[in-house]
């Protein structure tokens, strides 16, 4: 199933407010996009003006992989540990829809050309939409990075943005998936260790309170986000009831010689008419509501990887001390220990401050996101409502004034 | 027949003549038909009524009248001078109601015969071509209220009366109702479900209320307690009664052994207050049907359904009882019958408009599926949007930042109060437009029942002149082999199934007639409950929208004041 997608500034589904910091050295964009059998094919497209680029503007080929690659080198490297990493974007999913494409191919034969015609066109927006979706994610994901003063310096960054060949980056195979998934298992049994281990106090107030409000928020996002996502199956599965319907009606309305016969008819239009805007307040819950939600989930999941990384840091700098005491103690090696533990307090205080800086930034983003988002959600929501008692009032002055 | 053509000519004149020549005929009939007709109700009737004066006493005409007067001449006559007549129509209520209990295929007879006096008489005039309507529509005086043969059963009948198989002096007044449909100032309310008894043999037991100003009726407000098996028993003997001549009866609803047994069993869940909720509401579609047909609602079964406060046990509905299941075997013997009955249709209209039900019925079941669909995804939808304004709530409330924590709670009550929007939507959604569609397609096979009923009666027609050659072929042999004793027998028998193929006629007859009017009847019943539903249920539509409008819009300047 090919598609294309010419990604403008304008049709972008942006879920996700990103600052530009007034700074348009570096600009990042999703240009077009294509979709394979089973891969999808961006195209990056980079203006700047910064020396650093060999031209100010150039464009290449990536794929998804090449994001995920981009995204845990950032994660790894120990520079940007006080940094809260923009999100990965999510592996772009379009099985559930092919599934439904299929299903509907192989065919049920009670339903009319029409009725199958109209499935067709719905499933195939729904691919449309989540191709869409898909880009947007990868699309913020690099302007994140572009935006942030530390990061868009990476030399990895710009190698992603410029080489022109294959990054040959493959995805992971079975043994690294496994492995990334020990990894987080380690960490989270590693986080809980720390927190429980006592003499490490949070000295902190601030960073106290961002623990346990990232822990608690997090949660209640990801089950906001969830249920958001079955609000807004339900509204689709609504507006493809109208299908059927309309089609019984259009045949009642055809075989009728009375005067059912217009009513039944301006019924069987009213409900298709209704159908696309049943459609309309589903997508625009799914980008204004769902996928805010779940790009802030990931938001926050990044946050509290910080935190932890903060805590990792505070855990070692406490056992630096540990060390040097003993070190003095037993006069050995004390100045090792006392580099060390030197070193130890100098990353925590690092990433302390920048972690701070971050945690502010996330919630200005996080706060004037949902500002922007619920918003058009209240807007759009009117819209289609207005929309909808528009049509059904004139359906009804004309059904009314019928003898 | 003189007489005959007397009546055609008399016809294009002016009503009343054509209503007095009538009156001969009838009486003509009354007289050669009372053998027959096994009804010394009649007879006595006749004997016992003087015919007053006609009111510009035209004394020709009367002195044509015969002896056995019919009620109707006297009862038409005094029309012109005062509405006293219905009173002695009083008699014979009492004689049909000792018949209509238990009904036997001989007092079926006597029903069609009754009718069939007009049936013919109108039959030969052409009654049910087009012409005739405007010719009776311009009846002069619309205080003319015709007492038709089925007012026998229903004495004092209001000025808005009940047209009845026969078309015989209707006034314009009546024409109009018959196109509306329901005229009748009659409604029936069933509500205040209460359990009666407990475990398995506990029941529902519902109000049903009257509200008339008809005067058959003692009351003017009345209501009687009803359990759903005295409904069933109703249904039962209506159709006993009225489907075979044709006339379409409203079916009852559906009986449903597992929200019964819950509701014995106790279980006080939300499934089961909604099964009784949607037994009680299609109780009182029930007989809101029945009782806005015009001939149905003189029956007085119908009448000691609505009125009498103790009603004898329809024990004959129960679920798995032996009568249910010789009902269920017979109904299965029935459908074979049909499908080896070939007729020889003569008349194309039946068979359209056979297959326009047979269309109709195709389409409201794929609509019906549909509307199913649609009720349970937006009770879905509904209980998918309370989750998520609980989980808006908990994130408003674990969020730092003051406004949007404000916003958020907001957003969750907003959604509270679309899911609330959204389960009175599914509500509107089934009660008005799926019942009325699942109605509509037991109606039609009620439709389709009667139907089946004229061709079971065109079979028995056919039936009755297949054996009457039978007998003339036995009778000519009997001549041939010259045995005078068989020969009488064989001409008794001829003389006996003559009769018996012309009744077989009349009735095929009269069934075929009853069978168009009951459908043109329907058809335009139909016609006005869709649209009245449709209208009802856009409106619905259009409250929601516009209570989500006002939700949204208070909720815009919240979201708005995050800073």
């Amino acid at each position: 199933m090919e598609g294309r997608q010419e990604a403008g500034k304008e049709n972008k589904p942006s879920s996700t407010s990103v600052d530009p910091q007034g700074d348009s050295s570096l600009q990042v964009e999703i240009s077009d996009a294509v979709s394979e059998r089973d891969k999808v094919k961006f195209t990056v497209q980079t203006k700047s003006c910064l020396p650093h680029f060999a031209q100010t503007e150039f464009s290449v080929v990536r794929q998804h992989e090449e994001f995920i690659w981009l995204h845990d080198a950032y994660v790894e490297n120990e520079e940007y540990a006080g940094l809260i990493i923009p999100p990965a974007p999510p592996r772009p999913d379009f099985e559930a829809s092919r599934e439904k494409l299929q299903k509907l191919g192989e065919g049920d034969s009670s339903i009319t050309r029409e009725e199958f015609a109209k499935m067709k066109q719905e499933l195939e927006a729904e691919y449309l939409a989540i191709f869409k979706k898909t880009v947007a994610m990868h699309e913020v994901f690099l302007q994140r990075l572009a935006a942030h003063p530390t990061l868009r310096r990476d030399h990895n960054f710009f190698v992603f943005l410029e080489y022109g060949q294959d990054l040959s980056v493959r995805g992971k195979n079975r043994k690294e998936l496994l492995g990334g998934f020990l990894r987080n298992i380690v960490k989270s049994a590693d986080e809980a260790l720390i927190t429980s281990m006592s003499g490490l106090k949070e000295v902190d107030d601030f960073f106290e309170h961002e623990r346990t409000f990232l822990l608690e928020y997090h949660t209640r996002i990801r089950d906001a986000c969830l249920r958001a996502d079955r609000v807004m199956q339900s509204h689709k599965c609504l507006a493809d009831d109208y299908i059927p319907m309309s089609a019984a009606l259009s045949s009642l309305g055809t075989q009728e010689v009375n005067q059912l016969k217009t009513s039944f008819l301006k019924l069987a239009e009213l409900f298709e008419r209704l159908r696309k805007l049943e459609g309309r307040v589903a997508s625009d819950e799914d980008l204004k509501l769902s996928d805010m939600l779940r790009y802030y989930m990931r938001d926050s999941q990044a946050a509290k990887d910080l935190l932890y990384r903060r805590l990792r840091a505070l855990a070692d700098y406490e056992n630096a001390n540990k060390a040097l005491d003993k070190a003095r103690t037993r006069n050995r090696e004390v100045r090792t220990a006392e580099s060390n533990q030197q070193l130890c307090c100098r990353r925590f205080e690092r990433l302390s401050d920048s972690a701070k800086q971050e945690l502010m930034d996330f919630k200005s983003r996080r706060v004037s996101s949902f500002r922007k988002n619920l918003i058009e959600l209240a807007e759009l929501e009117l819209k289609h409502a207005k929309a909808s008692t528009l049509l059904l009032r004139n359906t009804l002055v004309a059904l009314k004034g019928e003898p | 027949m003189p007489v005959l053509k007397v009546a055609q000519t008399c016809y294009e004149g002016d009503g009343n003549k054509s209503a007095r020549v009538f009156h001969r005929q009838h009486s003509k009939r009354a007289v050669r038909e009372a053998p027959l007709a096994q009804s010394s109700g009649r007879a006595k009737m006749a004997a016992e009524r003087e015919p007053p004066p006609l009111g510009d006493g035209k004394p020709t005409d009367f002195e044509e009248l015969e002896d056995g007067e019919d009620l109707f001449t006297s009862t038409v006559s005094t029309l012109e001078s005062s509405p006293s007549s219905p009173e002695p129509a009083s008699l014979p209520a009492e004689d049909v109601s000792t018949n209509s209990n238990g009904r036997k295929p001989a007092e079926v007879v006597l029903d069609d015969d009754r009718e069939d006096l007009f049936a013919e008489a109108t039959e030969e005039v052409s009654l049910d071509s087009p012409e005739r309507e405007p010719i009776l529509s311009s009846e002069p005086s619309p205080a003319v209220t015709p007492v038709t043969p089925t007012t026998l059963i229903a004495p004092r009948m209001e000025s808005k009366s009940i047209s009845a198989p026969v078309i015989f002096d209707r006034s314009r007044e009546e024409i109009e109702e018959e196109a509306n449909g329901d005229v009748f100032d009659i409604e029936i309310g069933v509500s205040d479900p209460e359990k009666v008894g407990d475990g398995m043999n506990a029941y529902m037991a519902y109000r049903v209320t009257t509200k008339t100003s008809l005067s058959m009726f003692s009351k003017s407000e009345f209501s009687v307690k009803r359990r759903f098996s005295d409904f069933l028993g109703l249904h039962s003997k209506l159709a006993s009664k009225y489907l075979h001549v044709g006339y379409i009866v409203p079916p009852a609803p559906e009986k449903s052994i597992v929200g019964m047994t819950k509701v014995k069993v106790g279980k006080e869940d939300s499934s089961s207050t909604e099964f009784v909720e949607k037994r009680r509401a299609a109780l009182e579609r029930y007989l809101q049907r029945t009782v806005k047909h015009p001939t149905l609602l003189q029956d007085p079964d119908l009448r000691q359904f609505l009125e009498s406060s103790e009603l004898p046990r329809a024990v004959n509905t129960q679920a798995l009882s032996g009568a249910g299941i010789l009902r269920m075997v017979n109904k299965a013997a029935d459908a074979v019958n049909k499908m080896t009955i070939k007729m020889n249709e003569s008349d194309a209209w039946f068979e359209e408009k056979q297959q326009q039900f047979e269309n109709l019925d195709q389409q409201l079941r794929k609509l019906h599926a549909s509307v199913e669909a649609l009720v349970c995804h937006r009770k879905e939808l509904s209980a998918n949007t309370a989750a998520f304004a609980k989980s808006a709530a908990m994130l408003g409330n674990s969020e730092d930042h003051t406004a949007l924590s404000r916003a958020l709670s907001q957003l969750a009550e907003v959604e509270e109060k679309i899911d609330q929007l959204h389960q009175e939507q599914a509500f509107a959604d089934f009660y008005m437009f799926s019942e009325l569609l699942s109605d509509y397609i037991r109606l039609i096979a009620a439709v389709k029942g009667v139907f089946d009923h004229r061709m079971k009666c065109w079979q028995k027609w056919e039936d009755a002149q297949i054996t009457l050659l039978k007998k003339r072929e036995t009778e000519a042999k009997m001549m041939v082999a010259n045995k005078p004793d068989k020969i009488q027998q064989a001409k008794n028998e001829i003389r006996e199934w003559e009769a018996k193929v012309q009744q077989g006629e009349r009735d095929f007859e009269q069934i075929s007639k009853t069978i168009r009017k009951e459908v043109g009847r329907f058809e335009a019943k139909r016609v006005k409950d869709f649209k009245t539903v449709i209208i009802k249920y856009l409106e619905s539509l259009v409250q929601t929208q516009q209570q989500l409008i006002k939700y949204w819009e208070a909720f815009l300047p919240e979201a708005k004041a995050i800073a």
